[in-house]
This record gives C-alpha cells, structure tokens and sequence, in this order.
C-alpha cells in the first residue's frame, strides 16, 4: 500500500530512517540537517523505534560512535551538513577503511568561510576520495528512496563500505513536496536482518580492529577497498532493480533526460536537474534537440554510461555546484572530461559553476546554457572551457 | 581482595612479545587493569605507543575484541561500542555481560581527546576510561603535553639557554574529571598494583562511567634506566606529586598516605628529562615545583576531610 504525504525533505529522510529502525544513531545538530535528528528523536521519545540515540557532542564523535556501533555488529546511521561533515573527515576515511557499513545523510550546505547556510555541494565534494559511496537525490522523493537502498547497499556483502546520501539544503530539506512512502514492512523486508562480519561483542571470536598497517600491508588494503567501490556499482544497480520493483520507482544510476536524438546536454546534480527539466521541456516544444543527465552515483563515478550516453551529442554543459580551486573546473567536469577521453569522437564541452553558497539558478540561468550550446556547436570552439552562471561581476 | 596467587591464573588479555620499550609503564597498566574483572571485556586505545606497539599488522597482542580508531576518539568510539552492546541486548540478541575499556594516553586524554572524554563521561555511559599518563607525546618522539610537569625537557619544550623546559603546571585532569559527577573517578599508580586494581573493579562494577588516571613511567621520555620503573612510579606517589585517591559518588577519599613525604627534588633527580633544573641559576624552579606539590596535597586533603 503506497501513502501519499506532503511535507519537508527532512521528514522524509526521517519517515525513511523511521522505517529502518536502525540499531544505533549517533547525530549532531547542523541547520540544514538538524529537523532530520529532530524528527527523528521524536520518534525514539514517542517509542515508534527502538533506536539507541547517541547525542554525541561533535560530529567528530558522531562518526566515531557510529565506527564503534558498527565494529560492534550494529545497523548505524547519522546525518549531518557542512561544517558537520568536515569535522567528521578524519573519522570518514577510518569508517570505509575499517570497511563499515555506516549509512549517512548529508545535506548540502556550503562550507565556511564566508559562513553560510544556504545549499552548494562544497562540503560532500570535499569528501568525495574518502572511500564511502556517494549518492545525490534530486528531491525529497528520491532521498527516502536512497536512503533506504543504502542501507542494503552498504551492508552487502560484496561490499561493506559506508554509503552517503545526498539532498539539497533548503531547497529540498526545506522545501515541501508530496512523496510517496513504503509500508513498514516492505522496508524491513527489502533490508533484511543486518548480518554483522568480525563483531566486537563476539567475545568467542576476538578480533582486532584497526591495526597498525606500514609499508608492507597497507597498500594491498587500500587496493582491495579500491576494488569493492568499484565493484559496489553492479550491487547498486542491483538493489535499485529490485526497489523499483516493490516502489515502481526507477533510479537509474544516471538518469537520462530526452537524451536520444539530444545534440546539446547539460549535465547536473540534484535538485537543479528538475530546474532544468522544465527548460529542457520547453525547448523541445520549439523543437530544439536539447537533453539532460542526472547522475545519481558520484562515487563510484559512472564514467561508462555517461561515455556511452554523450557519444553522439555535439556539445555538452557541466553544471557544478562547487569549486574545485585552482583545479581546471568542479568536480563534476573534471570527472566527465575524463570520462570522454577514449571517446573516438569527442563532444564539445563547458563548465558552469553556479549557485555557491545557495545562489537562485532560474530556468533562464539555464536557457542561456542551452544557447551557450548552440553557438558553441555553430562556431566548432569553446571560447572560455569554464565560466560562472549567476555571479555578478 | 586480590591476590596475585588468583591473579596468575587468570586468562590472559595482553600478551607478551608486544613492542612496548622494556620497562614501559603502559603495559603494566593495561594489564593491572585487565585483571580487575573476570567478565569479558572488548577494548579500545587511541592512538599512541600502547596501540602502535601492540597491534602491528598482521601481529596483535590482543586476545579480546579491539579496536583503534583515531588519537581523540577512544571514548566516543567505546561509547558506540556500549550503545551498540545495549540495543543488542534490549533485543535479546546477546546474552553474557560485556565490559567496555577504552584507553587513551595523556595526549590523546588530555589534550585532543577531552572533549570526547568529556562528552562520553556525561552521557552515562557504562564504560570505563583508562588514562595512562606518561606525561608527553611519546609515540610520536616526547612532545609536551598538558600532561607535563612544570620544568620537563620534552623535544618541544626543550631546556634551552634561554627557556629552562616547560614553562606551564600541568593540567589536573582527574580533578577535571570529578566534575563531571560521575559515579567514580580515580588516580592510581602501577607502584601500587593491591590499590590499582581495586580501583579498577570499582570502575568496573559501577553502573555508569568511571575514569581512572594512572600515572606510566616512560624510561624513553622521562629519561631513567628501564629497571627503575616500579620504584619512579613509587616515588611519585610518596612525594605526593601523585596522589592517591578516588571519588566515589562526590565523596574524596585518599587510598594512600605516605608515612613520610619524600622531597620531590629526590624524584627529579632521578630523571633526565628535569637534569637542567639542577643548574645553579634553574633550582629555583624546583621550589617552585615542591611549593605547587605541597599546595595541591593540601587542597587534596580539605577534599577527603582529612589534616596534614
Ligand atoms: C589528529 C592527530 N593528530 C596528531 C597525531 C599524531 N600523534 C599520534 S600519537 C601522538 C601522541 C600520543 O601521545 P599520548 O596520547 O600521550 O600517548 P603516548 O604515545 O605518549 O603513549 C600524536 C601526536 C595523530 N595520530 N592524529
Ligand atoms: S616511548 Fe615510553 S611510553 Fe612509549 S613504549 Fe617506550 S617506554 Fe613506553
Ligand atoms: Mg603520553
């Protein structure tokens, strides 16, 4: 039975962590994050889960107790933004080398300085070679759909590594939308019992966790970490098969947007593809051949779909929503550039950075994108590989 | 009472042939520790020379369940072990009675792990908290800390010509600790092994957090010979520069008093790491030192209700 409801982003999240009934969550108040905890307490005050509720004092000890919950065989999940994430990043790369199957919610904040609370992606771009498993949801829909499959994806056996989620601060976390959910049953079922590996409470079996690794081992354990990420792909399309079939939802791990006979594309994050969806609708109407691809995977980077879908297109936007300072572009672009390179036959292509630190992207930011495309298609030459969408001067 | 009769027998927790300097004070704690409680126990160290030199890949020292996270996080790490421990068992999925240590070095309890310490400690966590106090950064080559003593030589806060080591008292931690009104806080010292390891079973068997500080004589960093280990711990009690006492529930008691105070110029003596103290224009600093000992004894003592 499927239940329509209409209410913010973080509500959804927490419906969906609601529904998981985590074992353990270890969280930490951050605007646009805090209403997730909120709600969430809420939930454990009112016995609508049995969740252990750590009300750490830092982020830092957040993922340091969901690292311990989760070395002690525990279903672990936390959510957090920005300066929250960055004050995590040490304990970030010891959960996925530890090879915990931590489920984290970020919503995207800027980070400081200049603080600002408002959404762009700099904090989980800064995460992104830190080794979890990073997923961008377009709107509230999507993030309770995601968080959901990331607890499976996390904990399947092939791979064991952390898995991040992400919705846009404000715009989604904020912003109400109607959003269907599961029932309590079909989420349980569908996430099955957490089977924990090397368990700290196995008192029978010690284990010891987090040794001291030098030259002569650590290589071969960042190399094995490097193969499940990699490998982690064919589990989330997997797991996205099979929750399309209990939600009817698909979630392609990129989504193609009249891609077919499209000759001009933008490619973006979040919820800025639905921005760019109605344009793209729009343009079609006066005829124009112009598409959109959303990736859903950040890490691992689908760079052969995405190779596959712009072989035939003639010119291509990247729309990052931060900045990759002093690199040749955001993050986003410098992962498709790369993605093109054994392409025969290249499409032309350009980078916008936009909407830093929460900066409105209109439909006409975009419309101008798509003419950018076309007089970059008509002159064969990008004039400037990477520019700012709606900065003033 | 323990004796060491039963306590020979016991399991063993920490194996030998670990890489700890012969006469580290780190393992003798561990072990003294470990002794306390005859449930199992799953342990957690920060980062430091206890946790470098006893679990190096693919060797561990450890025969019960481990783990190492980072330098500060030893006890928001143990405090999701614990929580985890509790949701199991609320839902009936363990069965025996787990323990949970975590251990930090004075760096990683002092300095960058006291907001978690502080954190965890207020929670309520059932957990006990292992500071082994060597007075500096050892692992990473004798750096100061706020652990240090006044007028300790540490690479970075060297006796020079100008600047005679560290220029700062150290920071009481354990009185720090007291604040936080948990169930028991306690100083030990390995010198006194009976009053150690009753304080660790106290810590153990209270219902909710407990913090033990105990003092770990480094032959490497406070610069003696390895065999003097014991005896240094000793001495720093009986010059009451570390004094023995816990607090129950609010109530300070002193497990030890010395018969006679020896004069802390004694103990000094016997490390390296305070030798420029001696120079005719440093001794000074060494009254200093006995003033501040004999200042804190006698708070010490107004706390317990005691007299000098
Ligand atoms: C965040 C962070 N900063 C610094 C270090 C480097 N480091 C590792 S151990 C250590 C000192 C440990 O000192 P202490 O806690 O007193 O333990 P000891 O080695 O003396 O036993 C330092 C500075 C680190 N590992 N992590
Ligand atoms: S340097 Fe000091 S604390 Fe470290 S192992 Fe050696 S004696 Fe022990
Ligand atoms: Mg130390």
């Amino acid at each position: 039975m499927v239940k329509k409801h209409v209410e913010v982003g973080t509500t959804a999240v927490a419906m969906a962590m609601r529904q998981i009934n985590p074992d353990v969550v270890a969280a930490y108040p951050i605007t646009p994050q805090t209403a997730i905890v909120q709600t969430f307490s809420q939930y454990v005050a009112d016995g609508k889960v049995n969740t252990e509720f750590i009300t750490v004092e830092s982020e830092h000890s957040a993922m340091s107790a969901c690292v311990g919950a989760a070395a002690a065989g525990t279903r672990v999940m936390t959510a957090t933004s920005s300066a929250g994430l960055a004050l995590m990043w040490e304990i970030l790369s010891v959960a996925s080398g530890l090879r915990m199957p931590i489920t984290m919610i970020n919503v995207n904040r800027a980070l400081s300085a200049p603080i600002n609370i408002h959404c762009d992606h700099s904090d989980s771009m800064g995460a992104r070679d830190s080794g979890w498993i990073q997923i961008y949801s377009e709107n509230s829909q999507e993030a309770y759909d995601n968080v959901i499959q990331a607890v499976r994806i996390a904990e399947s056996e092939e791979v064991r590594l952390p898995v991040m989620v992400m919705l846009d601060g404000f715009i989604i976390s904020h912003g109400i939308e109607e959003f269907k959910t599961l029932e309590d049953d079909e989420v349980r079922n569908f996430i099955g019992e957490n089977k924990p590996k090397y368990s700290l409470l196995d008192i029978r079996e010690p284990v010891t966790h987090g040794p001291l690794q030098l030259f002569d081992y650590y290589f071969e354990t960042k190399r094995q970490q490097a193969d499940a990420i990699y490998k982690s792909r064919s589990v989330i399309e997997e797991v996205s098969r099979q929750y399309e079939k209990l939600s009817g939802r698909s979630q392609p791990i990129i989504e193609k947007y009249f891609t077919d006979d499209a000759e001009l594309m933008i490619i973006v994050l979040s919820s800025t593809a639905g921005t760019a969806k109605s344009v793209v609708n729009e343009l079609r109407k006066d005829g124009l051949k112009v598409g959109l691809i959303k990736p859903r995977l950040f890490r691992p980077f689908p760079y052969f779909e995405l190779a596959e879908a712009l072989k035939n297109v003639k010119a291509v936007a990247v729309l990052d929503r931060s900045c990759s300072f002093g690199a040749q572009g955001g993050p986003l672009y410098i992962e498709i550039r790369s993605a093109l390179y054994e392409l025969v036959q290249k499409p032309l292509i350009k980078n916008y950075i936009y909407g830093l630190g929460g900066r409105d992207i209109s439909l006409e930011n975009i419309r101008s994108v798509y003419s950018d495309l076309e007089k970059i298609v008509k002159t064969g030459r990008v004039e400037k590989p990477v520019s700012y969408l709606g900065v003033r001067k | 009472m323990v004796s060491l009769k039963e306590i020979v027998k016991k399991e063993r927790k920490l194996s030998p042939g670990h890489r700890l300097c012969p006469g580290c004070g780190a393992s003798v704690v561990a072990n003294m520790i470990l002794w306390a409680t005859d449930d199992p126990v799953v342990i957690g160290i920060a980062t430091g020379c206890l946790e470098v030199s006893t679990t190096i890949y693919p060797q561990t020292a450890w025969e019960i369940p481990y783990i190492h996270s980072a330098f500060e996080n030893a006890a928001s790490t143990i405090s999701g072990v614990e929580t985890a421990y509790r949701a199991l068992k609320k839902k009936g999925k363990i069965k025996e009675n787990i323990k949970f240590v975590a251990f930090g070095g004075d760096g990683g309890t002092y300095d960058i792990g006291l907001q978690a310490l502080s954190g965890a400690m207020e929670r309520g966590h059932n957990m006990v908290y292992v500071c082994y106090d060597n007075e500096a950064y050892m692992n990473t080559g004798i750096q100061r800390s706020s652990a240090t003593p006044l007028g300790a030589s540490t690479t970075t806060s060297p006796a020079g010509s100008v600047i005679p080591g560290k220029l700062q008292k150290r920071k009481d931690l354990t009185y720090i600790m007291t604040a936080h009104k948990i169930p028991y806080v306690a100083q030990g010292s390995i010198s006194h092994w009976r009053d150690l390891v009753k304080k660790a079973s106290k810590a153990f068997e209270v219902d909710g957090p407990a913090f033990l500080n105990v003092l770990s004589p480094c032959p490497r960093g406070w610069r003696y010979d390895s065999k003097l280990t014991i005896n240094i711990a000793k001495e720093a009690v009986t010059s009451n520069f570390w004094p023995l006492y816990e607090v129950e529930n609010d109530n300070w008691k002193l497990t030890y008093k010395p018969k006679e105070k020896t004069p802390i110029e004694n103990w000094l003596k016997k490390q390296g790491r305070f030798k420029h103290l001696f120079k005719p224009e440093n001794t000074h600093i060494i009254d200093e030192i006995q003033n501040y000992i004999d200042n804190d004894w006698e708070n010490l003592l107004k706390k317990c209700g005691l007299q000098s």
